[in-house]
């Protein structure tokens, strides 16, 4: 009985990772040949709002918790490095026409005449790289531990998440002379003396995206498929039942809410080194949303949905947005509506009830047909297996077997 | 305090003091619909701005049929524009219900995500039928001009006015809900929903006209609006966020809370705007709220009822 639940789980996880490795085909692979370095540099800019959407899948879907401003973590992280790197962008000799040279220009524009203190760290890449995932982390911690140590929960977080959005938008448009105001901050250069506008540059960049995009799935897989991961899903149907078995509720969200943050800061640090600056407009609560809809559509409880639901919505919205610029929010308002009346589980969740059977079906086969062929001609492939064998992948990668039981099927 | 005399001092806390009021009243135009949905049914409307600018550009086609075709109506039309604002609101909302809300009520946080859908299409339908600038209506000529009690104080008619209609809605809120068989109905439900449905309320039939009432209330607040600001597609949704926090913070089964709550976050705003930048008034307030609700996770003003 026990032998035989061990290994249900390991083919599960084993689903799990053949989906990853489709993915990262998908991203390493395809997307690079498919694409010039233009059309590959705006996937890179999708695939930083990945993160957030894996982000997002760890604290909303498993979690319950409901953030409208994960915006705010991928902008700090966007913001701490566009920090280092319009530091290095303005030495004293490429600002030498600025009253006060060697301060980044918006400064000068604002009559500054000395770099403010919080800027100062700034000018090393080992601190910047700290904190681009930890000052996000920390501002989740306090704001966690402001709330769900008082039991704030449910829509009331929600309420709060979009608030703090908007503060710090607020903050960040209002002083100019220390943000960059509405513009954000614009004309980075160099990373330590490497040049990333360069196309070579760019390629790097996407790579090292995506390799991070792929250890953030790896780790927010281990995260779910803990225990940890065990009682998030406890909580989230019956928060009551959980505390009064003993266990620290709140500490449990205030992990994984940090784990989100520092997650979706990656992807902001990723974005301004890919796309070239940062602003309010990736801060505020409207995009904080159209984050979670990324997520809504891929599936909530998906971590690879998650990373499909970002690529396709965002693929979506340049084409619809560049030709039919109207047609686009109500596109938007009606993804919004229908994902959550028709298919709350997302592309996941279609998969799962459409592809999955045919899929786990040619798998079978495929297995069969490898046992046979072990069997009968050990030394020679069966011609039959080739075909098998490429029906497999199938377009939509994900679980070959039964996923995880998922919760939101049995809502009354 | 700045080279201010006592009496300069006096007339700038009275003008910023009125300013305040007149932010009050918006907030409360909004937040009475929203607080009633979101006490009795849980749900968060975030759509429910867009039903206040349903009522503004209704107000504002009132007017411009009274100024284009009966120049004689253009002083009596405002009225009728209320309530035609409170009935296209109200059937609006219970089309909403009816189609969208009632399969949502088990899920308050999806409720949240489609009603934000459902205000991207109404905003995007209110700019491609009536276009992407602001409109304003015409304003009938007893609302214009202003009131001067003393030299430095000037208090303009038309906040006045729309004070006025707050203080009216507000009370026929009040008397709707605790002088009426529905309003009855509606507080039993909010305090006890299973309760009530074995004492033989229909809870269902309760909550389509709760939400309904609640987005026709919206709609009498655009046709207000109109008399203070302009209106474009955007107008309703410049206030959700703050309109929520004013809820959250009163306490969200209670009215009196929404009073209160709306009345302090109005006023600290518009006085700390005149001391301080205007942006760092609205982080000082949003941060005040932040913390309040922190202390206090139910609200300012909680019925205390057994779950």
């Amino acid at each position: 009985m026990k032998k035989a639940a061990v290994d249900e789980n390991r083919s599960k996880d084993g689903s799990w990772l053949l989906g990853l490795a489709v993915l990262s085909a998908l991203i390493f692979i395809v997307m690079p040949l498919c694409f010039d370095i233009f059309r590959l540099n705006l996937v890179g800019k999708y695939l930083t709002y990945a993160f957030v959407a894996v982000g997002l899948v760890l604290c909303w879907g498993q979690g319950g918790i409901l953030s409208l401003g994960q915006g705010v973590f991928f902008g700090l992280g966007g913001y701490c490095m566009a920090m280092f790197l319009k530091l290095e962008a303005s030495d004293p000799k490429s600002t030498a026409i600025q009253s006060t040279p060697g301060i980044p220009d918006f400064m000068d524009w604002n009559q500054l005449t000395k770099l403010p203190w919080f800027w100062q760290p700034f000018h090393s890449l080992t601190f910047t790289l700290i904190a681009v995932v930890l000052v996000p982390s920390l501002f989740a911690f306090i704001i966690g531990v402001a709330m769900f140590k008082r039991r704030v929960g449910g829509v009331y977080f929600a309420i709060i998440t979009q608030a703090v959005a908007a503060i710090l938008t607020i903050l960040i448009v209002g002083r100019q002379g220390l943000t960059g105001g509405i513009n954000g901050i614009t004309d980075l250069k160099t990373l330590h003396g490497w040049d990333i506008r360069t196309n070579g540059a760019k390629y790097v960049l996407y790579f090292i995206n995506a390799g991070l995009l792929v250890a953030s799935l790896l780790v927010s897989k281990y995260i779910t498929s803990s225990k940890l991961g065990r009682l998030l899903l406890a909580m989230r149907d019956k928060e009551e039942r959980v505390r009064f078995s003993g266990y620290d509720v709140s500490n449990f969200k205030v992990f994984i809410f940090c784990m989100a943050a520092g997650i979706s800061a990656l992807g902001g640090a990723m974005f301004t080194l890919q796309v070239g600056f940062m602003s309010p407009s990736f801060v505020g609560i409207v995009p904080s949303v159209e984050m979670v809809i990324f997520t809504a559509v891929g599936g909530r409880m998906s971590l690879l949905g998650a990373v499909y639901g970002t690529l396709l919505v965002n693929f979506g919205k340049t084409y619809f947005s560049e030709s039919y610029p109207a047609l686009w929010l109500l596109l938007m308002g009606g993804l919004f509506i229908s994902v959550v009346m028709f298919f709350p589980n997302g592309l996941a969740g279609l998969y799962d009830q459409h592809l999955k059977k045919r899929v786990a079906a040619a798998g079978a086969r495929f297995r069969a047909g490898r046992a046979a062929g072990l069997k009968t001609a050990p030394a020679g492939e069966p011609p039959g297996m080739e075909k098998t064998a490429a029906t497999l992948p199938g377009g939509i990668p994900g679980k070959r077997t039964k996923g995880p039981k998922q919760p939101l099927e049995t809502r009354p | 305090m700045g080279g201010y005399t006592f009496s300069e001092l006096g007339s700038i806390f009275v003008m910023q003091g009125f300013s305040g009021l007149s932010l009050f009243c918006v907030y409360l135009l909004m937040a009475l619909g929203l607080a009633i949905i979101f006490g009795q049914m849980g749900v968060i409307n975030m759509a429910h701005g867009e039903f206040l600018t349903m009522g503004a550009y209704t107000t504002y086609f009132m007017s411009k049929l009274a100024v284009d075709h009966f120049p004689a109506l253009v002083g009596i039309y405002f009225p009728f524009a209320i309530i035609l604002g409170f009935l296209i609101a109200f059937g609006m909302g219970y089309l909403l219900e009816v189609l969208l809300i009632r399969h949502l009520y088990k899920r308050p946080l999806d409720t949240l995500l489609a009603t934000w859908g459902v205000s991207l299409v109404l905003q995007q339908v209110f700019r491609s039928a009536f276009g992407a600038r602001e409109v304003s209506a015409t304003l009938p000529a007893w609302l214009l001009g202003s009131v001067k009690p003393t030299e430095t104080i000037d208090i303009p008619l038309n906040g006045l006015f729309m004070m006025g209609l707050t203080l009216v809605l507000s009370l026929l809120v009040f008397i709707f809900l605790f002088r009426s068989r529905w309003g009855l109905k509606v507080r039993a439900t909010t305090q006890n929903r299973v309760m009530s449905g074995g004492v033989g309320i229909n809870t269902k039939k309760v909550d389509r006209m709760t939400f309904a009432v609640g987005c026709g209330i919206a709609g009498v607040a655009g046709a207000v609006f109109t008399t203070i600001a302009s209106t474009g597609p955007t107008t309703g949704s410049l206030y959700i966020v703050d309109t929520f926090l004013v809820v959250v913070f009163g306490g969200a089964a209670s009215l009196v809370g929404t009073v209160a709550s709306a009345f302090s976050i109005a006023q600290a705003q518009s006085v700390l705007e005149f001391f301080l930048t205007s942006s760092i008034a609205k982080v000082l307030t949003l941060l005040t709220v932040i913390t309040v609700i922190m202390a206090r996770p139910e609200g300012l003003f909680t019925i205390r009822v057994r779950k």
